[in-house]
């Protein structure tokens, strides 16, 4: 591992000028390194921070990865790394014009790093420095306790998963913008809901009145005050109540675990705290796929093809670029998806489409044709990247029209019996099922809590927010096994399963048997769902309904 | 950086810890030209966390994960299909051109990557019931033993061939006058006379084996199921290939409601689910293959036999009077039933009609069951070729 020479530095500083002036802002420093695609695969289970610290399993993927490489050897162009000063690596053996396009595309994820709100909590935090003191301390704790230390490890990652990233971020943004609760928030969002649980037809109205208060400079809170007397003491005692912040499970199990409490086994405390950090780190990462690799491919695109050093490499540019950045016929690319839609949004904003006026039109040669040329789209497109994440970007705009440019479908997989073969076909070209279908890609840990108030007599009473998709059941075991040995104490895990096991299965099999296809006829019954509980206690794992 | 001995030396101190274990030997098989897929043994791990499962309840039956797509095309065309049994043709005439030159680069990859996974596999497996049959061909496995002379050095001084080699030496020299008086303090000794025995290979030659390999590919089989059948096979394949230096030889059968041979491990490996299930049909085809080839006389004959236990022949009727036909000369059959998890406790067709049948305990030496869970993992696969091979 090596920097990159002073030849190609020079070609990057050239890069960062231009993407400058083109809107995009990042810090003036960075480092490029040159690596083997050996040394990536020695990375890449430290999800590339070299100093991130040792544990087996990291061992484990970079010796299976290995093996796949002696299989299937890949040469990747790059990668960064989000920290200040922004880290990227790159192969040794890129031409000079392939360099360009590469620290374009480079610069694109620095710049999406370093501007998205999601980001925010990793702004301030020197993540190499800091890897590298944790992975000393926990090399220092390996010396004394040996391999609990590598179980401490392992069952913390084993809830790393369930970090209350969003909360925490919410934190860092309310602390920041120091905004007390005002009287009109509290009114609706609190007092009307959770205090006297007004119908939703009233809390309408309400709004309703309010809005017109907002015109004729009516005092509003005369009538609230009026009808609710206790209105303006309740508000004071909100003002005053500390905002309680509800810890996820590693924070919950680290403060008040007894096991933990005790003199030996406080160093844990330092493992889950630094595993959790490092998973907090990595959250927003993993929520803005799409939009990352989408922002680096629009914008290596848009500067390399506006660069005169492009001159001579068009069709190598073109190879190149086709390879990253082109939609397969089945399947999908979230590089060529994220570029497009960037594309499409800059479009669509520069000809004013996100109007009113456009809203209103029913035809479709009317909207093809309308173009107010706002021409705005550039700006636009730099707060998309700043204030979505991978969800919210493809909620709000992927649109029919994004579909029909692009000529996009939800592309259907079914078995065929007469030809005996597996059929792919064009099962919707609705932008609706189209963003489902994605939606269904993203990142989506579960949402499991501490449930306070049957946390009790020595038991951690975990419930599971149920979204209509169970858990990996495979997994449960050796997940409890782990908190129940973080928390010293018998685990419960509240969730839900199908009421009807088999059914399903039953109903799969019986596609197969043309012996009993009189049941096949029968329409798949909507799942019915059936609370369970799981309970572990030395180390032994039992289920029971609820 | 750790070497995977190393880590399954800290993966066996989990369970004195009183946790599983987590390391899983994988393989990845790379399909070569030739018949020459090279088979990489590498470590996998799991993270467990609560995650959400990825099976959707909701989809219809035959209807796979829904993706992305582009091109030309209204709502409800097909676009592509895929065959889901696996044309022999397509694949190129691979098989065709297996020379003895060709094959052994591959034999050497494999060999050395086996190794690994062959230490892991105890060396206490032993394929069962091995008959002297035949001359043809020798299945060798290497011991070590004090058998060459060497002379000069040696681990041993075998003293009566010393003692011969000095007389024979004394006699040349003509320093034994009077054969019936020999005065041995006479005696002029060279170095090159003491005979020492010294530790060398030996072959342990044994009788050939020929071991068959059936598998149900069929719709019922998709998912993890197939994953434990296939790693079985595979360890037990490697063990075979490492032990037996291959020397074994194997056939490859496939079966859905027809059974086909493939013809090398790769095909066998990799092929996806197809249609129905017969059981019978693979055994069927075991018997013709037998017959037609003449091999009972030459061969041990084994025969394994992985399924997730559905049998559109419910009461097996079919299957038995194969398996009773393969028992007439088989050394040993053993059949891995991977149950899926929505089983339950519930028996499958195959587990079922096996045991009621009774080959199973009139056979007992014969044939072996072992039924495991889809979710089962190395130790209770190995412990299953252990039971299978026992």
């Amino acid at each position: 591992m090596e920097l990159v020479s002073q030849h190609v530095k020079g070609i990057m500083e050239e890069c960062k000028l231009r993407a400058m002036d083109h809107g995009l802002t990042f810090d003036d420093e960075t480092l490029e390194y040159i690596v083997t695609n050996r040394d990536m695969i020695e990375l890449s289970p430290k999800v590339m921070i070299p100093t991130l610290y040792d544990y087996w399993v990291h061992d484990v993927r970079v010796l299976s990865g290995k093996g796949m490489y002696e299989a299937y050897p890949s040469n990747p162009f790059e990668t960064v790394i989000n920290t200040r000063p922004a880290i990227s690596f790159y192969n040794d053996n890129n031409p000079d014009w392939l360099n360009v396009m590469i620290f374009y595309h480079v610069l694109g994820h620095i710049d999406f790093f370093q501007n998205n709100l999601f980001y925010k909590n990793t702004w301030d935090i020197d993540l190499t420095g800091q890897a590298l003191s944790d992975k000393r301390m926990i090399a220092k704790l390996r010396s004394e306790k040996g391999r609990w230390v590598d179980y401490a490890i392992e069952f913390s990652r084993g809830i790393d998963n369930l970090v209350g990233y969003h909360r925490e971020l919410n934190l860092n943004i309310l602390n920041e913008s120091k905004q007390p609760l005002n009287r009109t928030d509290f009114y609706f969002d609190i007092f009307l809901q959770k205090i006297k649980h007004i119908s939703h037809n009233d809390y309408l109205k309400e709004i309703t009145r309010y809005n017109e208060g907002l015109h004729n400079n009516g005092d509003f809170f005369n009538l609230v005050i009026n009808k609710y007397p206790e209105f303006e003491e309740l508000y004071r005692k909100e003002l005053l109540i500390k905002r309680k912040t509800e810890l996820d499970i590693m924070e919950y199990i680290i403060r008040n675990s007894p096991f933990l409490k005790e003199d030996e086994n406080e160093w844990m405390k330092t493992v889950m705290q630094i595993v959790r950090n490092t998973s907090l780190y990595f959250q927003p990462q993993i929520r803005t796929k799409i939009m990352n690799e989408g922002w680096a491919s629009y914008w290596h695109e848009y500067l390399f093809m506006r660069d005169d050093r492009i001159c001579g490499h068009e069709v190598d540019y073109a190879k190149v670029n086709a390879g990253v950045t082109s939609m397969p016929k089945v399947g999908l690319n979230p590089y060529a998806l994220g570029m497009r839609l960037f594309q499409h949004i800059k479009d669509m904003e520069d000809r004013d489409c996100y109007s009113f006026e456009y809203a209103l039109l029913k035809d479709e040669i009317g909207k093809k044709k309308f173009n107010k040329a706002k021409a705005s789209g550039a700006d636009y497109i730099l707060k998309v990247r700043e204030n979505f994440n991978d969800f919210t970007f493809i909620n709000s705009f992927i649109d029919q029209e994004f579909m029909t440019a692009h000529n996009l479908f939800v592309a259907g997989k079914r078995f065929n019996n007469a030809r005996m073969s597996i059929e792919y076909y064009i099962k919707s070209k609705k932008a609706e099922d189209y963003k489902e279908m994605l939606v269904d890609t993203l990142y989506h840990p579960p949402e499991i809590f501490v449930d306070l108030s049957l946390t009790k007599n020595g038991v951690l009473y975990l419930n599971h927010k149920f979204e209509s998709k169970p858990l990996k059941t495979d997994y449960i075991e050796n997940t409890m096994i782990g908190i129940e040995y973080l928390w010293g104490g018998p685990v419960h895990l509240e969730t839900s399963e199908p009421a009807t096991p088999g059914k399903t299965a039953a109903a799969y099999a019986n596609f197969w048997d043309p012996a009993s296809q009189q049941t096949e006829e029968k329409k798949p019954e909507p799942v019915k769902w059936k609370r369970m509980l799981y309970i572990m206690e030395n180390r032994k794992l039992h289920k029971r309904e609820l | 950086m750790i070497t995977l001995d190393e880590l399954l030396e800290k993966d066996r101190r989990r369970e004195e810890d009183g946790f599983k274990r987590k390391i899983r030997i994988g393989r990845i098989v790379k399909p070569g030209t030739g018949g020459k897929e090279k088979i990489i043994i590498v470590p996998t791990t799991v993270e467990e966390k609560f995650v959400h499962d990825e099976i959707r309840l909701e989809q219809e039956p035959g209807e796979g994960e829904p993706t992305g797509g582009t091109g030309e095309g209204e709502e409800g065309e097909v676009i592509g299909e895929q065959p889901v049994r696996p044309q022999e043709g397509e694949e190129g005439e691979e098989g065709a051109g297996e020379g003895p030159g060709q094959g052994e680069g591959g034999e050497h990859e494999l060999e050395s990557n086996a190794y690994e996974l062959g230490k892991v596999l105890s060396q206490d497996f032993q394929l069962p019931n091995l008959k002297d049959k035949g001359k043809k061909r020798t299945l060798a496995r290497y011991i070590y033993d004090l058998t060459d002379k060497n002379r000069g050095v040696g681990q041993i001084l075998d003293k009566k061939a010393t003692l011969k080699r000095i007389v024979e030496t004394n006699i040349t020299l003509g320093n034994i006058p009077d054969i019936d008086n020999i005065d041995t303090t006479k005696f002029i000794i060279s170095p090159r006379d003491l005979i020492y025995r010294i530790l060398s290979r030996e072959k342990d030659f044994e009788s050939q084996a020929l071991v068959f390999f059936l598998r149900d590919y069929s719709g019922s089989m998709s998912g993890k199921v197939t994953q434990t059948v296939v790693s079985q096979h595979v360890m037990l394949y490697s063990w075979l290939l490492y032990q037996y230096e291959k020397q074994v030889e194997t056939r490859f059968i496939l079966h859905d409601t027809e059974a086909k041979e493939v013809s090398d491990f790769y095909k066998y490996y990799s092929y996806k689910v197809a249609g129905g299930t017969k059981v019978a049909t693979a055994f069927k085809l075991v018997n013709d293959i037998v017959e037609r080839e003449n091999l009972a006389r030459d061969y041990n004959i084994y025969v394994f036999h992985g399924t997730d236990g559905d049998d559109w022949d419910k009461d097996g009727k079919q299957t038995i009077a194969e398996i009773e036909k393969i028992l007439t000369y088989v050394s040993r059959i053993g059949i891995s039933i991977v149950e899926h998890s929505y089983v339950g406790s519930k028996q499958t067709e195959v587990e079922n009609y096996l045991k009621s049948s009774g080959i199973l305990t009139k056979h007992s030496n014969l044939i072996k069951m072992d039924v495991l869970d889809e979710n089962a993992d190395d130790s209770r696969i190995i412990q299953g070729i252990k039971q299978l091979i026992s």
